[in-house]
């Protein structure tokens, strides 16, 4: 039990900080341009394929460098080129660009890449058990991920609170015409946040793509959870999409480990449900079996409760 | 002048017209996903089909006419599937070919049997090539349903027969999708395990959500805990791969018996963590005799790349099957070629196959076999290759059936 609780946790842990590395570069996005960018999870994608291409030519090190920069470097023009002309036209008319966008990279990636997954196996300079608890390994990767992933946290913290650039991007979103008035290129600070914001998806991709499968349908896979995280810490909060993925991440992989149904807890509380009844479906469910439906149910609730989010500041 | 030119003109029209008619091939729906999540195999698949198709074409076609493969892409879904089949109907198709997904499977042979019964003398045949639901040959079996490739409880036969001979398995753990197909699978473990070894522990039997875990990590500490020495698997797909992907990653020491241990990607997931651990049971596997057969070294010559690995064996004897039943039928009708498939029986290069006239379903040989290093043929270009333990042959995979099917007079 202990075993199974140990593990569970780490392995939370461990699904939290993915999460939080792939919710991280959107709040940003959202937090100081105002914009919702579908088509996240789609550099994400990018992030992971771009690795894997530049680690069979230059090697895994330099790739790790290279990918996030190329999709800064995507990101910086998506919003130099696409966004901003859209940008006058409301937020319906940049929610549906980056939509089409989401649409646009995935033919794109199939194109150049095809539809079958490719063998983004983790390099062998971190493939090996970083240590083993109860006869379960850990791998090097994982930690590597998490390590990533509170660096993140902190780099993007730090430099929104506590650097004069930081400054400048607060204040372009809630007074642009006072920071441009000011002297700062208002359009450009703008480039800069959606091109870090990119260059995080893109990171994550690097890391993301060993734990999972790097195939053109991976922005589908990691887009709706995405969303959830980023609703459910509060739009455009840093601290509350971390809590919210840590949350998650637990909470999801603890009920994966919990084999009773409700109608074990009815039968405790002396109440039987018969076969013939018509909640016996849904009452023998295991809390196992319900795991994956966990975070769009706290959405759901968060929705109804508390619109503005665990941390948010303002309405969804 | 006028006149001749005329008579010029309707010599032309004539001959193109000729030339339509004798053109009328014979139209064969191919309903599978060719986008989306399930479109690497769907795509596979319809290579696959068509590579065999262009060999009968080449050797002048059934009865004269060419066969035509009509390509329509349903997602996995089976309202699109049936949406699919009409459109296939409009355009001429008398014939049908589906094999991704139980659930769809279903939804066809209920769809065709309905049509077929309100529209004498313009059947429809189904050839399933790879869903096995043991429901389509069994209570919803349908005379217009042929299956080519073995249901989910012969495989599990296979399955269990070999891990009855293996005193070292205690303790197995059951992890499916949580669908028909997977329940199928969980269900005939128990059962089989239960009269072929009733001292082997089964310490889990998990249903996780169909292609939406992304992190098994869970689901492995689990095995972990249970103290299981064996786990029995029908995923396919990303559930496989990631199934696996975690297995290793964790460390975990099982023997992994699979359905779909083959499917691509899963072997360059595992690695040498699989050597002698993963297995699958499977029509086919690239030693399963000592030479590449010639089709499929011409297949891979064709098709080049990882994404083209070759995978369907069971399309080869599929198409040859229906080439000499309508050979035999001499003619391309369907209830026709249907008769004549009924009972038919082959002999290919792995062995003798029989479709079986009281449940159309196909026997053929089965292979159990292990992931080992120092194989001729490798998968995935890994280093590592399919080694057969057991060979099952075609009539010993026979199961009783409970169909009881309705023939048209």
């Amino acid at each position: 039990m202990l075993e199974l609780a140990t593990i569970s946790l780490l392995n939370g842990i461990v699904y939290g900080l993915l999460l939080f590395m792939l919710s991280s570069g959107l709040t940003l996005i959202f937090s100081m341009m105002g914009v919702l960018n579908f088509a996240h999870a789609s550099l994400f994608m990018l992030g992971a394929y771009c690795s894997w291409q530049l680690g069979r030519w230059v090697g895994f090190w330099p790739a790790i460098l290279l990918a996030p920069l190329l999709c800064g470097l995507i990101g910086a023009a998506i919003e130099r080129y696409g966004l901003r002309r859209v940008h006058g036209r409301g937020h319906v008319a940049e929610i549906l660009f980056t939509f089409g966008l989401a649409y646009i990279i995935e033919e794109v990636v199939t194109m150049i890449w095809g539809r079958n997954a490719v063998a983004n196996g983790v390099p062998s300079a971190i493939d090996f058990p970083l240590f083993t608890v109860f006869g379960t390994q850990f791998p090097a990767y994982k930690g590597l991920m998490m390590a990533i992933s509170v660096a993140m946290f902190v780099f993007l913290y730090l430099m929104l609170q506590r650097t004069r650039i930081g400054l400048v991007i607060r204040g372009a979103l809630t007074h642009p015409r006072m920071v441009a008035a000011l002297g700062h290129d208002v359009p450009g600070v703008f480039v800069l946040v959606f091109a870090i914001g990119s260059a995080l998806a893109g990171l994550a991709g690097v890391i993301g793509g060993f734990m999972l499968l790097t195939q053109p349908t991976l922005a589908h896979v990691v887009g709706p959870i995405v969303f959830v995280i980023v609703v459910l810490g509060g739009l455009g909060s840093l601290a509350g999409a971390l809590i919210a993925s840590m949350l998650i991440g637990i909470l999801q992989t603890f009920a994966v480990a919990i084999d009773y149904s409700l109608l074990d807890a009815l039968r405790a509380l002396g109440i039987a449900v018969t076969r013939g009844s018509p909640w016996y479906d849904v009452a023998a469910i295991k809390v196992a079996t319900a795991a994956p439906m966990i975070p769009y149910l706290l959405l759901v609730l968060m929705l109804i409760v508390r619109p503005r989010g665990l941390l948010g500041t303002r309405d969804a | 002048m006028r006149a001749h030119r005329r008579r010029v003109v309707a010599v032309a029209v004539a001959l193109a017209l000729g030339a339509g008619s004798a053109a009328a091939d014979v139209k064969i729906a191919f309903i599978d996903p060719l986008s989306g999540g399930g479109a690497s195999t769907g795509i596979l698949a319809q290579k696959t089909h068509q590579f065999y198709i262009d060999a009968i074409n080449a050797a002048g076609g059934i009865n004269g006419e060419k066969i035509e493969l009509l390509s329509y892409d349903n997602k996995v879904n089976p309202q699109e599937s049936l949406i699919q089949l009409k459109k296939a109907l409009d355009e001429g198709a008398r014939y049908l070919v589906q094999g991704n997904g139980s659930a769809v499977a279903l939804a066809l042979t209920d769809a065709v049997q309905k049509y077929n019964e309100r529209n004498p003398g313009k059947e429809v045949l189904y050839l399933n090539y790879a869903a096995i639901d043991p429901a389509l040959t069994n209570d919803k079996c349908s005379f217009w349903h042929f299956r080519f490739d073995a249901d989910a409880d012969m495989k599990m036969a296979a399955m269990t027969s070999a891990i009855a001979g293996d005193k070292k398995t205690q303790k197995v753990y059951l992890i499916n999708q949580d669908y028909s197909f997977g329940k199928a699978v969980a269900a005939a473990a128990q059962k089989m395990l239960a009269e072929k070894r009733p001292d082997i522990k089964i310490v889990g039997d998990e249903l996780h959500p169909l292609q939406k875990v992304q992190d098994f990590s869970p689901y492995v500490a689990k095995i972990k805990a249970s103290g299981a020495d064996t786990v029995i698997t029908g995923n396919w797909g990303n559930d496989m791969v990631l199934l696996i992907k975690a297995g290793r990653d964790a460390g975990l020491k099982v023997n992994w018996d699979t359905y779909y241990g083959g499917t691509p990607g899963t072997v360059s997931a595992v690695r040498e963590a699989g050597v002698d651990t993963l297995k699958q049971v499977s029509e086919w596997h690239k030693n399963a005799q000592p030479d590449l057969d010639t089709t499929v070294a011409a297949f891979d010559k064709r098709f080049p790349g990882a994404e083209n690995e070759y995978a369907y064996w069971r399309a080869k004897t599929m198409w040859e099957m229906f080439a000499a039943a309508a050979k035999k039928a001499q003619s391309n009708d369907p209830a026709k070629v249907a008769r004549a498939l009924e009972g038919m029986k082959m002999s290919t290069p792995l062995g003798d196959v029989e479709m079986r006239a009281d449940n159309h379903q196909l026997l053929q040989p089965l292979y159990v076999s292990t992931l080992e290093k120092g194989q001729k043929y490798d998968a995935e270009g890994t280093g590592l290759g399919w080694r057969t333990d057991t060979k099952v042959d075609g009539k010993a995979t026979a199961l009783p059936t409970t169909c009881k099917m309705e023939r048209p007079k």
